[in-house]
């Protein structure tokens, strides 16, 4: 049955190459938790609605709820178990512990993944531009400030006041 | 996810034979379609990946703007070429879903997403859109969400997308390729309202895809346009109105040309240029734009719990208009001297 064929996939996955046969159906998210056994990234709503499966691909942010496992083949996955170096936290790592950015922590690997996408793609000159572009990640818990404060400390952004022209958020502000 | 069958295509050609077959969907980004797959909204029996296609570019072309199909919707609303020359559609885009989905999400695509009505997701329940003739609960249920204008009995649905709003402002330019050949589509004509079929979303005939958007030079707004999302909260939510505005304005604030499109109140983008020629040779001010108002919502209707959309969509143009005239960096956030507003 065309339907039950295994597809070969490649991926490098936190520094290592692995190499795994799925089903066409077989989304990102549930390769890197059922067939890779690293459970780090979590499955939230399994929609693309919580960010709870953010991982990144190549260096960019991407919820691996929705994608196939199949259509990553070769490329570069890193996921929260990849961020530290040896025991050495990653900088955001420590940065939510010192702002005390989580409470559950369900949340805390897709909002780490995503901030270090966020800080990859340099559009951040503000606090708010970092409310704005962590939106794709929700924390039930409410911990938003404090995840704020912890990616505005790695930005070293002292002055929240925007110096360059920033993206926009069309949102209605006033 | 109901199994299907899974190939690649290395080519266009390749691509377009693989969807002569009416149960082949093509997969971009998937940002929808997997969704729609996981709800069984959607069951095609074979995905065609059209990534690897070479159709990603983001440039200037015949002195307007290029992009490809597959190219990615951050990748567009961050390429220079964008933020500089179209402000408006770099707004839109960046007003619309995530960041993680934008980085997914292909531009083909963000025009193709279906309906976000729930009655259309919930497989459980009647819906003319995913199986024709089986009525619309939503007439008279859950509609805060829903359309207000060019509704018909049978579909009160919305295209929940901010990119297409801003594209249909910008007289952009649909080019589809079949194995029968290429045709351009004007972007007015590419989604459609419901009528009694709802079920078609959108004039792309079986075994089309989109290849490119162009749109055309629109340097005469760059100083003047605004993209307004109005939502249930401040970001990643769909736009209950959303309102695509853009001025070219005379040294003294005289009206030369105005585009005005909207968004969260159609099955399609919403653009009325009756009301864009009235605007000409007026000045900028309230009164203006309360008529260019009235003249885009003539024949609005409620459903119950999306009335408040006709307010709210009346001042949301007034206010897009008025943000529009005070300048794009006003727009962005930014007041005259680069400092937050």
């Amino acid at each position: 049955m065309e339907h039950q064929q295994q597809h070969p996939v490649r991926l490098r996955i936190n520094g290592q190459d692995r190499e795994f046969n799925v089903e066409s159906w077989v989304t990102l998210l549930d390769l890197l938790r059922e067939r890779a056994g690293m459970t780090g990234t979590k499955k939230g709503c399994d929609q693309g609605q919580c960010g709870a499966c953010t991982v990144l691909v190549d260096g960019k942010r991407i919820n691996s709820c929705l994608t196939l496992a199949v259509m990553q083949d070769g490329r570069e996955i890193t996921t929260v178990e990849g961020l530290a170096t040896g025991e050495d936290l990653h900088p955001l790592q420590q940065a939510f512990i010192d702002c005390d950015a989580f409470q559950c922590g369900y949340c805390t690997p897709g909002q780490l993944c995503s901030a270090v996408g966020l800080i990859n793609e340099g559009q951040a000159t503000s606090r708010d531009d970092v409310r704005e572009l962590m939106s794709g990640n929700l924390c039930r818990c409410g911990a938003y400030p404090q995840i704020a404060d912890a990616v505005v400390k790695v930005l070293d952004m002292r002055d929240t006041k925007k110096t360059t022209e920033g993206f926009t958020t069309g949102a209605v502000l006033s | 996810m109901n199994p299907f069958a899974f190939t690649q295509a290395t080519d266009v050609d390749a691509a377009l034979a693989a969807l002569l077959d009416p149960d082949t969907r093509p997969i971009a980004g998937g940002t929808n379609l997997l969704d729609l797959m996981k709800e069984s909204v959607m069951k095609p029996s074979r995905l065609v990946d059209i990534n690897n296609l070479g159709l990603d570019q983001v440039e200037e072309k015949d002195g307007g703007l290029l992009l490809g199909a597959l190219a990615r919707n951050a990748d567009t609303a961050y390429h220079p070429v964008v933020r500089e020359r179209y402000p408006l559609l770099s707004s839109a885009i960046l007003a619309g879903a995530s960041p993680q989905l934008r980085n997914m999400a292909s531009n083909g695509g963000n025009l193709m997403q279906r309906t976000r009505c729930v009655y259309f997701y919930d497989v459980g329940t009647a819906c003319n859109k995913r199986e024709p003739g089986t009525g619309c609960p939503a007439r008279e249920g859950l509609n805060r969400q829903l359309a207000i204008l060019g509704t018909s009995e049978s579909c009160i649905a919305t295209h929940p997308s901010d990119m297409c709003v801003a594209l249909r402002a910008l007289d952009a330019t649909v080019h589809v390729r079949s194995m029968s050949g290429a045709r351009d589509i004007p972007f007015a004509e590419f989604h459609r309202l419901p009528g009694d079929t709802p079920q078609i979303d959108n004039t792309l005939q079986p075994g089309e895809m989109i290849t490119h958007i162009t749109v055309p030079e629109a340097d005469r707004f760059i100083d003047h346009s605004a993209y307004i999302k109005v939502r249930d909260r401040l970001s990643y939510a769909f736009a209950l109105v959303s309102v695509a505005a853009a001025l070219d304005l005379d040294a003294d604030g005289t009206i030369r040309a105005a585009r005005i499109a909207l968004g969260g109140v159609a099955h399609k983008p919403w653009r009325i240029e009756a009301a864009e020629e009235a605007l000409v040779g007026q000045a900028v001010g309230e009164a203006a734009f309360l008529q260019a108002a009235e003249t885009i919502l003539q024949g609005a209707q409620g459903f119950g719990q999306n009335d408040f959309k006709l307010p709210l969509a009346r001042n949301a143009i007034v206010q897009a208009l008025t943000t529009a005239a005070r300048g794009t960096d006003h727009a962005r956030g930014l007041d005259a001297q680069g400092e937050q507003a």
